[in-house]
């Protein structure tokens, strides 16, 4: 039986990319509702294993997987799932913001009518409600129908994970989602994400371990040995921040603080 | 190049090259100030509304160019309707759908590749043994706009394709990890902000099929009557120029009225698509909700 | 809250893709169906009269009956290759020349309007410039060397519709070499022409070939420009100032009243002509293919 508790689980997870293996092995734990941050240096995986639980990867041909991921125990790699429903589920917000060449209304309404919300009343209300969870509503209310291009990256930024939530999904998985903007705005997106803990479960790639520390409940370590990733560590925020087991964690850790 | 070290050998080859670039540019200048001076020169004259709207007289020494620019737009219109649903279908199939170097997309490309280098004259032979004569279509509009559909086909999925893969990979990302299927996001995000880029190939496409010639001698024919309908013969501005220059004698001024419009129409077209794709494309952003 | 999407959202994927496969093979077929009937419609002539007769028949009399008919393409054939070699010798340098122009030699303020103008000159269709060499050129080199309709004609209008193409294929191949290249050449304190010949020509041959290359394909499919201008004169001609007609000015002139065996054998000069195209593409794709080999 699954852990009710776990939300979703990554079994012995190996990414090719053109043959080449690019991840092994990873073998990941989110629980529901918590905060999982993902940290480690470049190029380890952390943000193509981050693709792979809303199966994204699907878009890259040259883009293998193996393993199992299950959310809520449900398999999600098997051929013949819905993928557009699971992406429903599961929402993703990118390093770089990346809103849709409409306006910033259409931004939200947009998913929203293609998902089969019917009424342009529900669909506006549900937007509405959005944009207010993020803090946005009073800076846009009045330029609904202006280009989202014409906000700030910040501002982006948070229009995209208002568009994520407005989807209601049950995960969100962040990838580094403040590493493109400049502090303040950063802040304001960190403190929003931490507004979330308990009712999304969400998994946070990020470079920035004082982040990490200040967010996370539990936290993955990535490492990368000759060029391949490969989850080094994981665990409770506490125990892996005050007591690494291994030595990589424990130098990485130092090593970034100093 | 020849192998001389010295700063003196240097300065000369300098110069010649600079003396080169120069003649060039002089000689683009004249040649396009001649070209257009002389038809303008011989044209203007005989330009007016009245030009535009009369029947040819007397093999059209006289008279204006009505059922000639009626033709030229029904062939065009054929073109189009034959072409645009074809090349768009395949550039957003080669853009969107093949982006590896396997499978169908390469073979469709590699044959548009040879279709772009087959001269027009050889699209004429093939759209008389094809349209006219085994499909019975005759000399008419439909053969003839048929066959220029088969010409701008290349150029038109090039450009439709570039403009295509020009739309930055984010926004696919995007609509993806929002779980919207591919159709909404080609067609609610892709192809709106590929409009203006997609617009140029059109342009490119209508600028081909205004200006050729070749193709249409043997495919829809000379008669210069206003056609009665797509399966009527009728006469396109460029055969028109042509047939007045070679066959007709004293047909040289009307020629030069034709051509004047046949290179203003193409101008006109062009800046028209530019300023709908732009209005296209603020549009896009103005609906609230 | 949210209502499950409805089922045609989510399976009309499948069907689109269908579709534009479908519409992308029939894309691809045309070029097949090409090639089909201009062979089919050549065919009798291929078949009675065998290959060889098209170049050694020493004249052209198509239409006559059958123990005087002459089938000899090759005065065609040479007109072709002379008028299309004789543009390229011509425009290769120019557009070399208005490369440089809009690259390096000319004052960038009017290296605009000078690419404005090429694709302006560009724009316009080859029948108006056959008509402008027509009514302004071959009366101009008739009272240099009569009768003015004549092979330099030709020459000059394929000139005037290629020279686009070289100097735009030009100009992109010389701005394919990196700019960091560029300064480096220009800390080192290299000349104008050292750079050329030591930075910029290495890395741009292929282009600049490739363009030549491109180019010659348009000017032998050329049909208008040298039609109008050449005097379509069946010969090999002995100098610049003799008519000559070119294989595609052949197919425009004779098509509407060709019968029968006749032709068939313009067919057959069709497909000569897509041979020779044919070459020269797959001389621009090698060319493309290996960029800074030349």
């Amino acid at each position: 039986m699954t852990d009710p508790q776990i939300c979703l689980e990554a079994c012995d997870l190996s990414v090719r990319y053109g043959g080449r293996l690019a991840v092994s092995g990873v073998g990941l734990r989110a629980r529901r509702g918590r905060i999982l941050a993902i940290v480690g240096p470049s190029g380890c995986g952390k943000s193509t294993v981050l693709a792979c639980f809303n199966r994204l990867h699907d878009l890259n041909p040259a883009c293998e997987l193996r393993g199992s991921i299950r959310l809520d125990g449900q398999e999600i790699l098997r051929p013949g799932l819905d993928v557009l429903a699971l992406r429903r589920r599961v929402g993703l917000i990118a390093q770089r913001p990346n809103s849709l060449p409409l306006s910033i209304g259409r931004n939200l309404t947009f998913p929203l009518r293609h998902h089969g919300m019917g009424r342009r009343v529900d669909r506006q209300d549900a937007a509405r409600r959005a944009l207010q969870r993020v803090g946005l509503w009073e800076e846009v209310k009045d330029r609904l129908g202006r280009p989202a291009s014409e906000l700030s990256g910040g501002q982006q930024q948070r229009l995209c994970l208002a568009r994520a939530l407005v989807l209601e999904p049950e995960v969100l998985l962040l990838d580094e989602p403040c590493s493109a903007l400049d502090p303040l705005a950063s802040a304001v997106v960190e403190e929003l994400v931490a507004s979330l803990r308990g009712n999304v479960t969400i998994l946070i790639v990020t470079h920035n371990l004082a982040q990490a520390r200040r967010l996370a409940d539990d936290v993955a370590v990535f490492w990368n040995r000759d060029g391949v990733g490969y989850l080094e560590e994981q665990g409770s925020a506490d125990a892996v921040f005050a007591a690494p087991c291994s030595l990589i964690t424990a130098a990485y850790l130092a090593g970034a603080r100093g | 190049m020849a192998r001389c070290g010295s700063a003196r050998c240097d300065r000369v080859i300098d110069t010649a090259l600079a003396l080169l670039a120069w003649l060039v540019a002089l000689l683009v200048v004249g040649m396009v100030g001649w070209i257009v001076a002389d038809l303008l020169r011989q044209g203007l004259p005989r330009l007016s509304w009245a030009f535009l709207v009369e029947l040819p007289g007397d093999a059209g020494r006289s008279g204006g160019i009505r059922p000639i620019l009626i033709s030229t737009l029904l062939i065009l219109g054929v073109c189009l309707a034959g072409s645009v649903p074809i090349g768009l279908a395949t550039a957003v199939f080669l853009a969107e759908f093949q982006r590896g170097h396997r499978g169908f997309g390469p073979l469709v490309r590699y044959s548009l590749d040879t279709l772009a280098g087959v001269p027009s004259i050889v699209f004429g032979l093939f759209g008389n043994a094809f349209f006219s004569i085994t499909l019975g279509l005759g000399f008419s509009i439909l053969s003839g706009g048929l066959t220029l559909a088969c010409m701008v086909l290349p150029l038109l999925i090039r450009s439709m394709e570039t403009a295509l893969r020009a739309v930055p990979a984010e926004h696919r990302l995007a609509t993806a990890a929002l779980g919207l299927p591919q159709h909404v996001s080609l067609l609610h995000i892709v192809l709106p902000a590929a409009a203006p880029g997609l617009a140029v190939g059109l342009v490119l496409g209508i600028g081909r099929a205004l200006a050729e010639t070749a193709a249409l001698l043997f495919t829809s024919g000379y008669v210069d009557r206003l056609p009665d309908s797509l399966l009527d013969s009728g006469r396109a501005l460029s055969v028109h120029i042509f047939d007045l220059a070679m066959n007709v004698p004293g047909g040289a001024s009307q020629a030069s009225a034709t051509a004047l419009v046949l290179v203003a129409l193409v101008l006109l077209i062009n800046a028209f698509t530019g300023w709908a794709a732009r209005r296209w494309l603020g549009s896009l952003h103005s609906t609230t909700f | 809250m949210l209502k499950p999407s409805s089922s045609f959202h989510r399976h009309a994927d499948r069907p689109l893709l269908w579709t534009l496969r479908l519409l992308s093979a029939l894309a691809a077929l045309i070029v097949a169906l090409i090639l089909l009937f201009v062979l089919r419609e050549a065919w009798p002539a291929l078949g009675q009269l065998g290959p060889t007769r098209f170049l050694r028949d020493p004249g052209w009399h198509p239409a006559s009956g059958d123990g005087e008919a002459g089938y000899g393409l090759l005065p065609m054939l040479a007109g072709t290759l002379l008028s299309s070699g004789g543009a390229v010798l011509l425009a290769a340098p120019l557009g070399l020349g208005s490369a440089l122009f809009a690259t390096s030699y000319g004052p960038p303020r009017l290296r605009g309007p000078h690419r404005q103008l090429l694709q302006l000159l560009g724009g316009i269709p080859s029948v108006v410039v056959g008509f402008w060499g027509l009514v302004v050129l071959t009366p101009l080199i008739r009272q240099w060397h009569p009768p003015g309709q004549s092979l330099l004609a030709g020459i000059l209008c394929l000139t005037v519709m290629i020279l686009p193409t070289t100097a735009l294929l030009s100009e992109q191949a010389l701005r394919e070499v990196p700019a960091a290249s560029l300064q480096a050449a220009a800390a080192l304190g290299l000349s104008r022409r050292a750079t050329l010949e030591g930075v910029v020509l290495p890395v741009a041959r292929g282009g600049l070939l490739s363009a030549v290359v491109l180019a010659s394909g348009r000017a032998l499919g050329e049909t208008m420009a040298v039609l109008m201008v050449a005097g379509n004169v069946i010969q090999v001609p002995a100098s610049l100032f003799d008519p000559v007609r070119t294989l595609t000015a052949n197919i425009a002139l004779e098509l509407g009243y060709a019968l029968d065996l006749h032709r068939a054998v313009l067919f057959v000069g069709g497909l000569v002509l897509m041979g020779v195209v044919a070459v020269v593409m797959a001389l621009a794709a090698g060319l493309r293919s290996s960029p800074g080999h030349g």
